[in-house]
């Protein structure tokens, strides 16, 4: 093996470990704040980077419908529950935010299309469409189940994961599709060939965990959820609404899979159910930190990339059995130091 | 005086366990009121139900309105804050953070005054001042009780429930967290203040419940509890408490 290939592989891990470091950011927060196990994480990868994809060769992508749909069973049930609690106050709001914004999402791309506007608008308009599933996700399968076991939540999870995958080949169909990268560049850096697509990766990848940062550390959502995460009650007990957190981790969960999802659609052939493998990366990274640090998280994460990358060069056939191998020894690692904590009782 | 917690036949069951029978008590605007009894007698109990944290049968109507199945943030917002006998505080985060997190709700209403609370908290406890950029999971159990009381001021409450204060307190801190206590009565806030030191509640309080196995047993001004021969045989003798 010589020194530019074991450049030219750790570039490709690196790049993929990015992207893997931003799930597993995902997965932890999702898992801190609700309890849940995000499985469907992936599933933003794919729904982004298909819809990418579609709309650059002048389709409508299936994700408005389900933006549409989506938005009106999570409508419907608010409108219940206000009707139950005789606040129909709310109405107007709830109209605003699950039916009268995802129609005039799907508006704006039924016009945008046809006219193959520039890149950067079809993927604001990707993320205008696939972010907003994720509160709505938490608000029709989550929420009424907020204080399920995390078994239970689980379950959820994989039932979640298995509708939206099937949504997935329904709209999409079962054909793999690639976007356009967002630059041909190239750059040589000595006697690697940086390709620009990578650097931007890497580059959105990092701006995206500093703008986390900043959230966590500057803002009083982003204090709050951490608060959320570290006491479940006291957080009820200031009067932080357990919804509104579950909705906004689940909102940032689905805004950095659609990210993830455009930022890789250029390097890789995404199919309908691609997005689960990418997600299960990220989650063996967020485990190899333990579940517990995001530090630790990102650097399992990125492991996880060059691990991947580099077996793909010595075995290729085996590189995603060894990637997921490396599990069994964290667990087992985890399930020993962890034999006397208790399960958190509520 | 109007009342701003009227509770009428309380009771809350873990499982099949009734832990609290038919309680009824009030809480005037702008008093102290203490409930004291003994190690699970369903104190704390009775301060989860008023807030929404246990579901219980019976009703409680707070500033004239029931509160029924009102959620605890709603309870917030109207001004009901409870410093929970655990304290509940946010451990990995600083001092300062778990006090601009008790005014949460606030700062979703743009409130401008959050930052001269704070100030006003660390006048109170300047022992919090100096700890500000601390995490609350390194503090001492004092520091904690402030800070507790401290975050439960951030949220402007109108009905303060206090479960055990005092609770792993030095004597001299309990004189002063109690001190604090019969001060906050000045800046308009009612109090149920639950204590197991009840020497200590019943001087500072207007008026007191005894609950003992779940059921109060008795009530009366608190001067007039302190001197019933029956608290004192069980709460007041040996001389303990501050
Ligand atoms: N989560 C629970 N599940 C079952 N039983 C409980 C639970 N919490 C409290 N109890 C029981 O209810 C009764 C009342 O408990 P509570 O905590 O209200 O007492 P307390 O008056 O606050 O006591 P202390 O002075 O020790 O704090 C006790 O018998 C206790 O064992
Ligand atoms: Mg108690």
């Amino acid at each position: 093996m010589t020194a530019d290939i074991v450049a030219w592989l750790a570039q490709d891990g690196i790049t993929n470990g990015a992207i893997y470091a931003l799930l597993a950011l995902a997965l932890l927060l999702v898992f801190a704040v609700t309890r849940v196990i995000f499985v469907p994480q992936g599933e933003f990868i794919a729904y982004a980077a298909l819809s990418l994809a579609l709309m650059e060769s002048g389709r409508v992508p299936g994700t408005v419908y389900i933006l549409l749909g989506g938005g009106a069973l999570a409508a419907a049930m608010e409108i219940a529950r206000a009707v139950r609690e005789h606040a129909l106050s709310r109405l107007p709001r709830i109209l605003a935010l699950y039916v009268l914004l995802p129609v005039v999402i799907a508006a704006i791309v039924w016009w945008a299309v046809p006219r193959k506007l520039d890149q950067w608008l079809q993927i604001l308009l990707v993320l205008a469409m696939v972010v907003p599933l994720g509160p709505i996700m938490y608000r029709i399968a989550y929420q009424p189940l907020a204080s399920a076991s995390v078994l239970v939540l689980f379950i959820v999870s994989m039932a979640v994961h298995y509708v939206l995958m099937g949504l997935s080949l329904v709209f999409f169909g079962g054909e793999g599709l690639r976007s356009r990268p967002f630059s041909d560049a190239h750059f040589k850096v000595g006697m690697l060939d940086v390709s620009a697509q990578s650097l931007w990766v890497v580059f959105a990848s990092m701006v995206l965990i500093g703008a986390l940062w900043l959230l966590f550390e500057r803002s009083i959502y982003g204090k709050a959820l951490r608060a959320t995460a570290v006491n479940r009650i006291g957080a009820r007990l200031v009067g932080i609404p357990a919804n509104l957190m579950g909705q906004l981790s689940f909102l940032l969960a689905s805004f950095i899979g659609a990210v993830s999802g455009i930022l890789i659609s250029p390097i890789t052939t995404i199919y309908y159910d691609t997005g689960f493998i990418i997600g299960l990366k990220g989650f063996i990274g967020a485990i190899l930190g333990g579940m517990a640090s995001y530090p630790l998280a990102a650097a399992g994460a990125l492991a996880v990339g060059l691990l991947e990358s580099f077996s793909s060069f010595w075995a290729s056939a085996y590189k995603e059995s060894i990637v997921f191998t490396l599990i069994i020894p964290v667990l087992a690692w985890l399930s020993l130091r962890s034999r006397h904590v208790e399960e958190e009782d509520e | 005086m109007s009342a701003s917690l009227e509770v009428r036949e309380l009771s809350v069951a873990y499982g099949k366990v009734e832990a609290l029978h038919r309680a009824s008590l009030r809480v005037s605007d702008g008093s102290i009121v203490t409930v004291i009894g003994p190690n699970g007698a369903g104190k704390t109990t009775l301060l989860g139900a008023l807030m929404g944290l246990l579901r219980y049968s019976g009703r409680a109507d707070y500033a004239g309105v029931d509160l029924g199945d009102v959620p605890v943030e709603a309870r917030v917002a109207r001004g009901l804050c409870l410093v929970p006998e655990r304290r509940e505080l946010f451990g990995e985060l600083t001092v300062e953070d778990n006090l601009r997190l008790g005014a949460f709700q606030r700062y979703r209403r743009a409130d401008p005054t959050i930052g001269a609370d704070i100030a006003g908290v660390y006048e109170r406890f300047p022992r919090l001042r100096e700890r500000r950029g601390q995490l609350a999971g390194t503090l001492s159990g004092g520091e904690r009780q402030m800070l507790a009381l401290g975050r439960a001021l951030m949220a402007k409450p109108r009905l303060l429930l206090l479960d055990e204060p005092s609770l792993g307190l030095a004597p001299r801190f309990v004189r002063e967290i109690l001190h604090i206590i019969a001060d906050l009565r000045k800046t308009g806030v009612s109090i149920l203040l639950v204590e197991q030191n009840a020497r200590a509640a019943l001087q500072i309080a207007d008026y007191g419940y005894v609950i003992e196995a779940g059921e109060i047993v008795l009530e009366g001004e608190a001067r007039q509890l302190a001197e019933n021969p029956r608290v004192i045989e069980s709460y007041l003798g040996g001389g303990s408490g501050a």
